[in-house]
């Protein structure tokens, strides 16, 4: 940091300083350098490292277990994209698990990312009438297909869009991310996705220490505070390491494939080719990287 | 005489042992989803060389090879009938009107399946066997779009046998218990 | 002419005014005290809890916060488009009371920014809204403009009325090459707030009850009728125990106005109804929730009821002017005009928004005693800028407190 920043901000800080600690009222986790951080994108390699190595020290002394907060960068020449075969899915539930138990979500209030519709054969794709509550002996339950809605990762978010404070953005290998730290909560973002993707911490979630996945990102799982926005990342801490999100792997009857889009051999790229694909609310041009296709 | 007690002897544990094996797995009238891993985060990666790994095929424990009781000088009928002596908990659901076991399964040579053509296919490879009907399947599965992967988006995966899915006798899914609802949302007083 | 010290005697002087009451005023400001420290406590438990103490959640998760918030935009907005009146026709009447309506806009305004400060899940970071050391998402985000635009408009309504002020204060004219420009300003901005503040809904494709193109021009309507109906029961109070001399004319002319007004805004919100329910697509669910109930869920159906049956009579009342002329229901009229419009501003747009959810889940919303508690403390607190501001202009525009001449004499001391 040079020294006309330096000053410029211990200036802000006099002036700013007093009001914002009473705005601030009980919000306990408030610091000085919290409060003049710099947006994501603009923050240097350092101040990255601060602030990886800071919510691996919290992490620690909360979870007494070692984990590692990474910030792997977009690879070039990689457009994620997303697709699901909603004919064979049988809405076993078992992706909405494996992703909260990768993603660190919250066990108590229960947060869950995915969410699955059951839906009637004869209505189609009809949200009026979906059921996201079924409980089933078994499923598929006859005269029913299931469809399951998370993040859709769009070209053209409508979230991103009404962020007042730019919390949220696409970013260049296609996943829609949050910056936990720079969220204010006013929560236009869920307003303004036709999905019903994102959640709210409405209170402190809570994790058992024995259930933290240690692999974290620091624009995916790695835990977040009461008041802010959280969603699916398509796994981003695995997927820029180059593995399948949870949920594809987890899927029992493998209805669910990721991959490249700028692949030409990728499974992403045979499906678009092969099958014939739909995406959700189409008519809102959010052109999701989620497509869903009939395999059967 | 004596060499045939023997035989006969071991034929009848061996078929005390299926039928244990049988006892177990329950009655294969469909498939069942592998559903024994609950999602266990951290790297798990497959270590591989090939691209096109695939596990083992599922044997009931004790039942190959084949050959170990389908010996050479064993007489072979090849008449299509209700099986009694050995194989009773095989329930075949596969079009069974028009299949029968030596369709797939090679006569000659019994730890061997066979293609239409007559090629003989190992039990590795069965997938060609499937595809031979379940052209579209197949191409799929080869592009890795049938059926469920593991590993890497842009590297090696972990492919499945049609067979570590689907129960070669009886392909259909059984209905499975689906996990917990998400809890509905409440009001604060 | 020292002017320093002239604003310094008007800051005490008004601070010696404010401290001055009758039992009646300390009973009104005791009130309002203990209201706002009611409000302060569930804040308090809110921010500790989080915001699961109200009832929002990820199906409904804008509601009763936000909707006050869009109903005192409305009050700030029309509070000020008076001056159309008084300005634009020049019509003396209404002139003499502008002060007050731009005094109900800071203390509105002051509300929206209290309201949503209550609704954030991290007030402690409202400074990333600040451009320099925050990231300000414009042009895109409807929110960041809604800061803008009610922060301008805050700012330009403080301008005006303590230039205004001061200068009667020193028993001087305003300087109308300054003050005109910056009045007539305060028109298209106060069209401009609440039409940012319904694009703030109304841009959001994912909510079919939100995206209707004349959204904005509803606003506009009803809100040009609750905030008249404000300064309409402010003027007559005044009137009965100030010597503030208010003319019959300018609040019947204010009345007749309103009528027009709820004339607009009712045709509006049937040409919205008639086209959800003869199209009948799969939108129209948004409006059965909130006019019929869907699947037995209808806790919002007698308030939406309730607003339109309030609006109608008091549309009614306005228009007939042997009621106009009345003062009794003239008062009738003007509380039936706010709670109307208050109902369909505050829960009749953001809760039938959100419900069903995107995904067609449907979740009862009611606001938490939490939200009840909070949001009484908002207004109280607005109520007693109001009352304070109004305290401190009433005797400036009667002529009863004056700095200048005193001063005069006194700065000449200082300086000789």
């Amino acid at each position: 940091m040079n020294a006309p920043e330096t000053t410029r901000r211990d200036l802000l800080c006099t002036l700013a300083g007093c009001a914002a600690a009473a705005v601030a009222g009980g919000c306990s986790d408030f610091t000085h350098t919290e409060f003049f951080r710099s947006h994501f994108k603009e923050l240097s390699e350092d101040e990255l490292t601060a602030i990886r190595e800071k919510i691996e020290a919290e992490c620690k002394t909360k979870y007494d277990k070692d984990v590692t907060v990474s910030n792997t960068p977009a690879r070039e020449g990689v457009q994620f994209a997303y697709a699901l075969d909603i004919s064979r899915c049988v809405g076993c539930r078992r992706c909405v698990y494996a992703c909260v138990a990768e993603n660190n979500q919250s066990r108590d209030p229960v947060v869950q990312w995915i969410r699955v519709l059951e839906m009637d054969k004869e209505k189609g794709i009809d949200f009026e009438h979906a059921n996201p509550y079924y409980d089933a002996e078994t499923v598929p339950r006859p005269g029913h297909f299931y469809l399951p809605v998370a993040c859709q990762h769009c070209a053209d978010p409508a979230c991103v869009k009404s962020c007042p404070v730019g919390a949220t953005w696409k970013e260049p290998d296609g996943i829609v991310v949050i910056d936990y730290d720079w969220c204010i909560g006013c929560r236009c973002c869920m307003s303004a996705c036709p999905y019903g993707a994102r959640r709210f911490n409405w209170k402190d979630p809570s994790l058992p220490a024995d259930q933290v996945n240690a692999n974290m990102h620091i624009l995916g799982n790695r835990p977040r505070p009461k008041g802010v926005v959280e969603k699916c990342t398509w796994c981003v801490q695995r997927v820029r390491d180059g593995r399948y999100p949870a949920c594809v792997e987890v899927c029992p009857v493998g209805a669910r494939k990721f991959g490249n889009l700028l692949d030409p051999s990728s499974e992403i790229r045979y499906v678009l080719d092969k099958k014939r694909v739909f995406v959700l609310k189409n008519e809102l041009a959010t052109h999701p990287r989620f497509y869903y296709f009939y395999g059967l | 005489m004596k060499f045939d007690i023997a035989r006969r002897l071991r034929l009848a544990a061996l078929l005390a042992g299926l039928a244990l094996v049988a006892g177990a797995c329950g009655r294969h009238e469909s498939s069942e989803l592998d559903l024994s891993a609950g999602w266990v985060p951290g790297p798990d990666a497959p270590t591989s060389d090939s691209k096109l790994h695939t596990p083992p095929p599922p044997f009931s424990e004790g039942i190959f090879p084949c050959s170990e009781c389908h010996e050479a000088d064993m007489p072979v009928n090849t008449k299509r009938r209700e099986l009694s002596m050995a194989h009773t908990d095989i329930v075949l659901k596969h079009d069974a009107e028009h299949r029968w076991c030596l369709d797939c399964h090679d006569a000659a040579d019994r730890d061997s399946l066979h293609l239409a053509s007559g090629e003989k296919v190992p039990f590795e490879e069965s997938y060609r066997l499937c595809g031979q009907c379940h052209g579209d399947k197949y191409r799929d599965w080869r592009a890795g779009v049938h059926g469920r992967r593991s590993g890497n988006w842009d590297g090696e995966k972990s492919y499945l046998l049609c067979v570590n899915c689907h129960n070669a006798h009886s392909p259909h899914f059984a209905p499975i218990k689906p996990e917990p609802p998400p809890p509905k949302p409440e009001r604060t007083p | 002419m020292n002017l320093p010290a002239q604003f310094l005697r008007f800051v005490t002087g008004s601070v010696r005014i404010v401290l001055r009451g009758n039992a009646l005023y300390w009973t009104w400001i005791s009130a309002l005290l203990v209201t706002i420290a009611v409000g302060v406590f569930a804040y308090v438990h809110q921010m500790q809890t989080g915001l699961i103490s109200t009832s929002m959640r990820d199906q409904v998760s804008w509601a009763f916060y936000i909707g006050n918030f869009t109903f005192l935009v409305g009050v700030a907005a029309a509070a000020v488009l008076l001056v159309i009146p008084a300005y634009v026709y020049n019509w003396k009447p209404i002139k003499e009371v502008v002060i007050l309506g731009e005094l109900l806009a800071i203390a509105a305004i002051t509300m929206c920014a209290l309201f949503v400060l209550v609704d954030v899940g991290h007030p402690d970071r409202l400074q990333h809204l600040m451009p320099g050391i925050g990231k300000l998402n414009l042009p895109s985000s409807l929110l960041a403009w809604d800061v803008v635009v009610l922060n301008g408009y805050l700012l330009l309504n403080f301008t005006i009325v303590t230039y205004l002020l001061f200068m009667l204060v020193r028993g001087k004219h305003p300087n109308y090459a300054i003050f005109t420009p910056l009045v007539l300003l305060s028109i298209p901005w106060a069209i401009g707030i609440h039409t940012v503040t319904a694009f703030l809904y109304n841009g959001l494709a994912a909510r079919p009850f939100w995206n209707s193109a004349i959204l904005a021009p509803r606003f506009i309507a009803s809100a040009l009728c609750s905030g008249p109906a404000v300064l309409l029961v402010l003027m007559q109070l005044l009137r009965r125990f100030t010597r503030f001399e208010i003319q019959d004319a300018a609040i019947w002319k204010i009345a007749e106005l309103m009528a027009y007004a709820m004339a607009v805004n009712l045709f509006l919100l049937g040409a919205e109804v008639f086209k959800e329910f003869y199209s009948g697509t799969e939108h129209v669910i948004h409006m059965q929730y909130m006019f019929t109930g869907v699947n037995g869920h209808s806790a919002i159906v007698p308030f939406m009821w309730i607003a339109v049956a309030c609006s109608i009579i008091a549309f009614l009342l306005f228009l007939v002017p042997k009621t106009r002329k009345n003062p009794i229901t003239l008062n009738i009229g003007c509380l039936l005009i706010y709670s109307g419009v208050y109902i369909e501003k505050g829960m009749g747009l953001v809760i039938p928004g959100m419900t069903p959810d995107t995904l067609g889940e449907i979740y009862e919303y009611q606001p938490s005693s939490t939200e009840l508690m909070v949001a009484a403390g908002v207004f109280a607190v607005g109520f007693l800028l109001f009352t304070l501001m109004v305290k401190v202009a009433t005797p400036i525009m009667l002529g009863e407190f004056r700095v200048a001449d005193e001063e005069h004499g006194h700065a000449k001391t200082a300086a000789a």
